[in-house]
This record gives structure tokens, sequence and C-alpha cells, in this order.
């Protein structure tokens, strides 16, 4: 008697262990610092100290003559290179588009613009000969604030931008938005600050290249989340040469949050100071230089007006947002607040009148582009505060407002009216808020909070129901012709099964963290049923992987992967093609099941995946008309977004006194649709709640008034410690997406994009007895004590 | 340049350095080992975390002269013929990294800690990990990991 072909236990769904992590442990990991080439020079850049002025005269000769410095050249030795490119034009408006050049020439907007770079034979000769080039600055009027950047009056910063204005964008309908306000039973208006942020992955950016005058070919490796695109953009655009004739690398990358994606100065530079100086060059960001040079996120003003019948329905919601995009525009930076935000401001919720006006406004500022979540922690933020002030404007239960309005399970797909033709696509959004109450005990908590008042105690509970958009892509929506991006965002894969049966994966994605090479191996098992050891997944060097538009906005397990799986089933099939010639029987009678081809009925029969490969790889014995060898490619764009969504819970206590939160739990319910390794999910969940729990309590970047950045080093960035968090309360509902074929949806910024709402609704709920409806983030003791303050001498908003 | 005999897990190395020269670079550039990172300038960060004469110090905050004569573990000499310290398994064991750039300062730190308190509780654990950043993790299941490397040791 023969037993069926027993299925190995299915990796897909299951905490494999990750597979990057031995040369992570071990210090084995090559970094881009960690890169050295033979003749290798150093390159350091100097750095504009005014946020606006113009460049009269630089003087390189004192700096030239140092010993050890090779070269030193200022932004007129780059003009005949193009300004970096601005790929991500906000959809259906003219941007007025400043970007940056590798060397700025003779005006800079923001403090920390480079003007001049030293190349040297080590990094300290560089740095120090940075001191000795003299530049002649006129200082220009500064402004830092985008409201006010924006008036008339204000320090204009380019010619081409009147009144700072990069663009002026819309979504909704403002005239039904305002009828319906008008209509009304109470309408609540709230001015919400969503403060600057700096991203700081742990890893600084940097850049080395060389140049082959042989051929003109350019080898640049850099801290990137997307090469391929880094290669199109500097031949295409900076270099105006063949894409061919550059090759990109990101090596092992030390974290991102999306200020990894875009095309910098310094990478240009390096690879045309390799040409010049005829010697690799490495430059590697200082943390100064990483605060002062890399994007920075969020930094909104926005005017919410939200109306609500008596019972809690929403009938409207209006917001008008300031996006402060800097002195100069980063890759993608119109999209963000635009795409990314105004569309998702209908949240989890019906909400039948929508308007949402968006000025992009230059300052003297750094960059601002995506930061982890990228306009969605924005939006579920002004959501999500509209909904807790609407509760408390008609003292209803925070939990029963959002009941009221969610968008219910049957009706989906839903059409929020302002996504420009996508519809969420699958959601049970009241389930995440019954386990996430459940698991906090709300009822009990609001008993313990009624008791601690009577003390004079201040507890908190605040949530945050969240949707958000993942597996940005289709790409007709997103690109030229409707949302904007100067390409499509689909993605590919190859796959190859080797004559030993091993398998070779190449892809588009860039993994910077988020364990690609796991995940996307777990899919592949399965689906050929080998080993996961059997399985290499191969990224981040545009020679030898296919072009991919890189990882950024929750997009590899929902596209990425997607190439991969679609390019596997090919196989797949023609496996059971060889597989029928090698057994002598009709293709529709043999299944490929665990690893095994055999003819239905009689798995004693059966082929292994190995020998299979070894018959394709060979080529000895093939069907007529096949060519040999398991090896496809594949492109994937999907039809719609993906909408993962979820509730999340956060428990403080406000020091009376002091003014001081104390996070006391944090519990978070998120539906990222079909996982593929929990394991790392919850990862991915734990880190976005840091992140955006840091934004609400603790993170902010200052400029002051002459546009000098306070907050310029981890001395004065509060990026929060082991001991600022009690443990994480992490747990997840399953609703798959019909979008895709494995059912995923994303999870890389949920926590980020949830997080931030519901623990600052906590600190206004437990600062409700005083009357506060509002205090803007970061909700230090000194702000919060101020509240208190004002609100106890009769005040109330602070 | 001074003179400096420096022993990097377990082999000494004698170079001439700058007065200025930092331990970290000493041991990323001089000796070669770059499992050691920076990501910071202002000692916050923790990634350059190594063992100087058996506790852990940032190797940023060092000058090389002042480690004369001094031994040093890195991330690299951690493993002992071939196999992985337990705090390593452990961070693998419990995913506590992402992108792994914190990770080698993270596991100097916590062997440090757990050699000097074998059963931390979880806030004595938050508490010693504070002067190591990580941006991926939330450091929970960093937390994790330390707690178990310190099961299976005992």
């Amino acid at each position: 008697m023969t037993t069926a072909v027993e299925a190995p236990e299915k990796l897909v769904g299951a905490p494999v262990k990750r597979v990057e992590d031995a040369r992570l442990i071990t210090g084995a990991a090559k970094y881009l610092d960690d890169l050295t080439l033979p003749g290798m020079a150093h390159a350091a850049v100097l750095r504009s100290p005014y946020a606006h002025a113009r460049i009269t005269r630089i003087d390189t000769t004192k700096a030239a003559a140092q010993p050890g410095v090779i070269a030193v050249f200022t932004g007129k030795d780059f003009e005949h290179l193009s300004p970096l490119p601005c790929a991500w034009q906000a959809g259906g408006v003219t941007n007025l588009v400043n970007t940056p050049r590798a060397l700025e020439i003779d005006r800079v907007t923001f403090t920390g613009a480079g003007v001049a770079v030293v190349v040297a034979e080590d990094r300290s000769a560089a740095e120090d000969a940075l001191g000795l080039i003299e530049v002649d600055w006129e200082p220009l009027d500064v402004v830092v604030n985008a409201e006010e950047a924006a008036e008339e009056g204000a320090p204009q910063l380019h010619e081409n931008a009147p009144g700072n204005i990069v663009m002026d964008w819309s979504c909704g309908d403002a005239d039904a938005t305002d009828r319906a306000l008008g209509e009304a039973d109470v309408v609540v208006r709230q001015r919400l600050v969503n403060q600057r942020l700096i991203p700081t992955p742990i890893e600084p950016r940097g850049a080395a290249a060389t140049y082959e005058p042989s051929t003109g070919e350019y080898t640049v490796w850099m801290t990137s989340q997307a090469p391929h695109v880094m290669r199109l953009l500097m031949t295409a655009f900076v270099f105006g040469i063949p894409e061919t004739k550059m090759r990109c690398i990101s090596p092992q990358v030390g974290g991102a949050f999306g200020s990894k994606i875009y095309l910098y100065p310094e990478y240009v530079l390096m690879a045309a100071l390799a040409a010049k100086v005829g010697r690799p060059v490495k430059w590697m960001e200082t943390r100064r230089e990483n605060y002062a040079a890399t994007t920075h996120g969020r930094d909104h003003i926005t005017y919410l007006e939200v109306g609500a019948k008596s019972d809690g329905t929403i009938t409207a919601l209006k917001a008008k947002t300031y996006a402060n995009l800097g002195g100069i525009l980063s890759t993608i930076a119109p999209g963000i607040p635009t795409t990314l935000y105004g569309r998702m401001l209908s949240g989890a919720y019906r909400i039948p009148n929508i308007h949402c006006q968006v000025l992009g406004v230059y300052t003297n500022t750094g960059m601002v582009d995506a930061y982890r979540g990228a306009g969605r922690p924005e939006a579920t933020y002004v959501v999500e505060r509209a909904v807790d002030l609407v509760a408390r404007e008609l003292g209803l239960d925070p939990p029963e407002v959002r009941r009221a309005n969610f968008i219910q399970p049957d009706e989906f797909p839903y059409d929020p009216g302002i996504l420009n033709g996508l519809e969420y696509d699958t959601g049970d959004y009241e389930k995440t808020l019954d386990r996430a109450l459940e698991i906090v005990d709300y009822d009990g908590f609001r008993r313990k909070q009624e008791e601690a008042r009577k003390q004079g105690r201040y507890l908190g509970i605040g949530l945050s129901s969240y949707v958000e958009i993942c597996g940005v892509a289709p790409s007709a929506w997103i690109g030229v012709p409707g949302e904007g991006w100067g390409a499509g965002l689909w993605e590919s894969a190859n796959v190859r099964v080797h004559l030993t049966g091993k398998v070779v994966v190449t892809t588009g994605s860039q993994s910077h963290g988020q364990g690609h090479e796991t995940t996307m191996s777990q899919v592949v098992a399965d689906e050929l049923g080998v080993a996961l050891e059997d399985v290499t997944v191969e990224h981040s060097d545009t020679l030898g992987t296919p072009f991919g538009y890189g990882t950024y906005g929750s997009r590899s397990a929902a596209v990425g992967t997607m190439a991969v799986y679609r390019s596997v089933q090919r196989i797949k099939e023609k496996v059971r093609q060889l597989a029928a010639h090698m057994l002598e029987a009709d293709v529709e009678d043999v299944a490929f099941e665990g690893g095994k081809a055999f003819v239905k009925g009689s798995p004693e029969t059966a082929k292994t995946i190995q020998e299979i490969a070894g018959a394709a790889a060979v080529g000895y014995d093939l069907p007529e008309g096949m060519e040999p060898f398991l090896d496809d490619t594949a492109y994937y764009d999907p039809p719609n977004c993906t909408f993962p969504f979820g509730t999340h819970v956060a428990v403080v206590e406000v020091d009376a006194e002091t003014g001081e939160v104390e996070l006391e739990r944090y519990v978070a319910v998120d539906d990222v649709g079909r996982v593929i390794n929990p394991m790392i999910v919850d990862g991915q969940v734990h880190g976005g709640i840091a992140q955006g729990v840091a934004q609400a309590f603790w993170e902010v970047g200052i400029y002051d008034e002459e546009g000098q950045l306070q907050t310029s080093s981890l001395l004065d960035y509060a990026v929060p410690k082991a001991d600022f968090f009690p443990p994480f309360e992490v747990d997840r509902t399953e609703t798959p997406t019909h979008v895709n074929p494995l059912g995923v949806k994303g999870a890389g910024e949920t926590g980020t994009i949830a997080s931030t709402a519901a623990a600052v609704n906590a600190v206004i709920d437990a600062l409700a007895p005083l009357g506060i409806t509002h205090v803007d983030m970061p909700l230090t003791p000194e702000r919060v004590w101020r509240a208190m303050r004002t609100a106890k001498s009769g005040g109330g908003e602070a | 340049m001074s003179r400096v005999s420096i022993t990097v897990n377990g082999t000494a190395y004698e170079r001439d350095v700058e007065p200025r020269r930092l331990l970290v670079d000493f041991v990323r550039e001089d000796v070669g080992l770059t499992g050691t990172n920076v990501g910071c300038d202002t000692s916050q960060c923790g990634a350059c975390t190594v063992h100087l004469d058996g506790r852990a110090v940032k190797s940023c905050t060092v000058l090389a002269v002042q480690a004369d004569g001094g031994n040093v573990t890195t991330i690299e000499g951690l493993a002992s013929n071939g196999a992985l310290h337990a705090v390593q398994e452990a961070f693998r064991e419990k995913h506590g990294l992402q992108c792994g750039y914190c990770t080698p300062g993270m596991i100097m730190t916590a062997v440090d800690l757990l050699e000097a308190n074998p059963a931390p509780s979880d806030e004595e654990i938050r508490q010693a990990l504070e002067g190591n950043l990580c941006r991926c993790t939330g450091y929970e299941n960093i937390v994790r990991a330390v707690h178990e490397a310190a099961e299976v040791a005992r």
C-alpha cells in the first residue's frame, strides 16, 4: 500500500528564524563604511552654516595645500551635472520644483547644504581641511515655519515659487463639505501641529564610487533603499549617460525608515569625484551631518473642522494643511502630504463629506520627505484626534464613536471617495477594536481611572483605530496620469533552480532590516517543496538583479514578494510539463506537491524537484520545444493597493505635579492580512510603536528663527531608549486581501501609523478633568505642565 | 605618533597612532575588524561598544593611547571554538535585531550586564541598555533576548 506524498510543514505562517542573522550577530556583515577599496581616498563635505545665503566667493587655496589633501572642489566644478530630479510631483498640479545639486553653486536655502568638498588620503585630513576653505556669505532673510512662509511679506526662497508655494493640492468636495459642516449638530475645530521628526537610522548615510576611464563605467556603493532607482536617476537625469554605464550597490544597510529612499547630492558627488581624481572615493556621513543634510519627516500644521450629528455620526471632515517641504525638494517630497496623506483622511470611517487642501511650502529648513508611515501617520493623527474631539464634545465614549462610524465588513471593497479610484480592499475594523479593549480591560480601566481621579491622579486611555495604504503600486494609479509619480511601481523577480536543486531568487526589492531573505525564502520553499536553506535571495545590486523600485511604503510583501510568487508559479508549471515527459504521462495527470511531481494517484512514481531541475539543467532529454533550465523572470503590478488596519490602545499616567507622562501599557491589535512570518511582523510592529510613541512624547526637530538646527545631534534629539517603554502587548486578527494570491497586505509601518494618535489621545483623556481638549506634540513634561497650569487658571486648550 | 600595543580578540597589535586616534578607529581601520560600528559622534548610540579589560566601553570615547596595554574583545571575538556566545544565539532566537547595525554594541553591553548580573529583571535590563540605541526593534525583543540568554546560562 502506498502512502500519499507527505507534505512538509508549511513555512509561510511560521516564525522562521532569520537567515540574515548569522552575519549580523557575528560582525561579519559589511555595511557601507566597512568597504575599503585599493587606493581609496576619502571625502568630506563643507556645509552651509547659514539657512539662507548667497555665496559671493569661495577660496580653496589653503585647504588644497594641506598635507594629505588630494583636491578641493566647489559647486562650479560640477556645473555640468544637472540638478537632482524630483521624481514624484503631486498628481494634477504644477509643482514648482527646486532640487539639490551635487554641490550648491551660488545660493543655499538651508543649513547643511553642501558647497565644497575635500578629497584627501584619509578621513581626518579631509575633515581638517574643511576649516581652511574660505567662503564669503551674504546672509538673506530666513523663514522656517510653513504657515509663516506662506504669508504675504515672508522672505522668498525661489523666484519660480511665488509665496514659497511648491504646490496647492486638494481632494474631496469643498462645497459639499462646507454644506455638511453647516448642517452638523456640532462642529469641532482644532489646529494640529504634526511636528518635524528626524528619522535617525543608527547607520548614517554614506557612499563610495569608482570610475573606469577605459570603459566609462561607474560603480557606486550607497546606503540606499532603492539602488535601481538611484542608477536610473543618476544616469538619466544627472549625468546624462546610459544606465548601463553605472552599477549601483547597496551593501548591508543599517536602518533607513524612508530616509535612504532618495537620491542625495553626495551619491552623485562621489561618482563625479571618482572620475575627477581617478581613484575610488568614499564619504561617510557623521551623525551631525545626518541631522542637517538627510531628510526629515512630518512637519504639518493642520486646521481641522469636523462635523457630527449628536449621536456621534461624523458627517464632514475638512482639513487645510501646510506641509513644510524644506529649502529644496527631496526626491519624492510632494507625493507624501498629498497622495499618502490627503487621500487617507477618511480613516476607518464612513465620512460622507471630506475636503482636504494641502499647501506644500518651501522654508529655510532641511528637506522633508517620507519618514516611516509617510503621510499615513499624519492622516491617522488628524482622523483619530478628530474622533476623540467629537466624542469629548458630545460626551460620548471614544470606542462608541468609532463603532458608530466604522466601515462595516460587508461594505468592502469600499470607496472613500477621495482615493482617486482605488478602494479599501478588505476589513473588519470592529474586531480589532473589540480585541484591543478586551486585552486592556477597558471597562476595568475606566473604573480604576475614576478611583484615581478621586485621589487627584490623572490616568488616561487612548485609542487609535487606523487604516493605512500599503503595497503602493498600481502603476496606472500612482504614475504620471494619476498621482504624479514619474514611473510605475511594479516589482520584479527572477527565480532559477540550479542543476543541484538549489534555488536562487534575485529581487528588485531591497532589504534593510525587514528580513526579505527569510520571508521570500519561506514563500519559495513552500511553493517548490525545498528546504529553506536551499533558497538564496540576492538583492541590492543593479548587476545581477532585475529592475525594482525598492523597499518603502510596506510594499515588499504585497508587491516585491508577489513578483517572486508569480515567477515560482511559472516554474512550477514547467516542472509539471517536464515531469510529465519524464514520467511518460499527460501533463494534466501530473501533480506537483511538496517538492515531488507524480502521476495523480500514483505517488510512488514521484520525481523530486531536484531530479527535475537536474534534467532541465542538463537538457539531454526535454520535451519538444522546451528550453533548458528552470528559470523565470516575473513583473508584478498589483490591481490595487492593500489596506491594513487595527486598533492600538495606550494607557498613561500623567504626574499631576510635573506633567511627566508615564506610558503604563501599550496594546496593539493589527490586521496586516495573511502573515508570512509572525516573528518578523511582531518585530516590525514593536519598532513602529516605539517610533510613533516617540513622536507623541519626546521627539521634535527644532529650527530656531535663524534657521539653525537646535536638535543637531543625539545630544539634543530625543531618540527613545530601552527604559522609556513598558513591554508591548501585541495581537492580531487576520483578514486576507483578495488583491494578491498570498493575501498579504504589508506590515512595515502600522506601528508608527497607529501609535502616535493612541498615545496623545491617552494623555488628553487623562487631562479631561481639567477640561483640556488638546496639547500639541511632543507631550513633554513642560508642555503638559503648562497646559495643566493654564487649565487650572481658567483656560481650556493649551 | 605614539606607539601602542593593544590586544584585540587575543592577538596583540603594535601600531603607531596619532594621539587623537579613537579606539574604534584603531579596531576598525588599524586592526581591520569592522564588526564594531559607529553611529554617532557624541557617545550616545553605543553601536561601537566593545569590552576593554573585561568591561563594556564605547570605543568612540576611548583614545587608542588610553587602551595601550589593554585587552579588547569585539563582536568578532565573542564566539569561542566556532560556537556562538549565548547572547548571540539569544538575539537570533528572539528576533532581537532587524537591520543589525546596533547589534554588535547591543550584544557586547548585554554580555557585560549578564556577567555582572546573571538574572536581571526587565527593569534592570532596560536600564543597562539605556546607553545603546536601537531604532528598529522598540527594544522589546532585545529585552526578551537578554532574558533568554540569562536563562540558557543558568
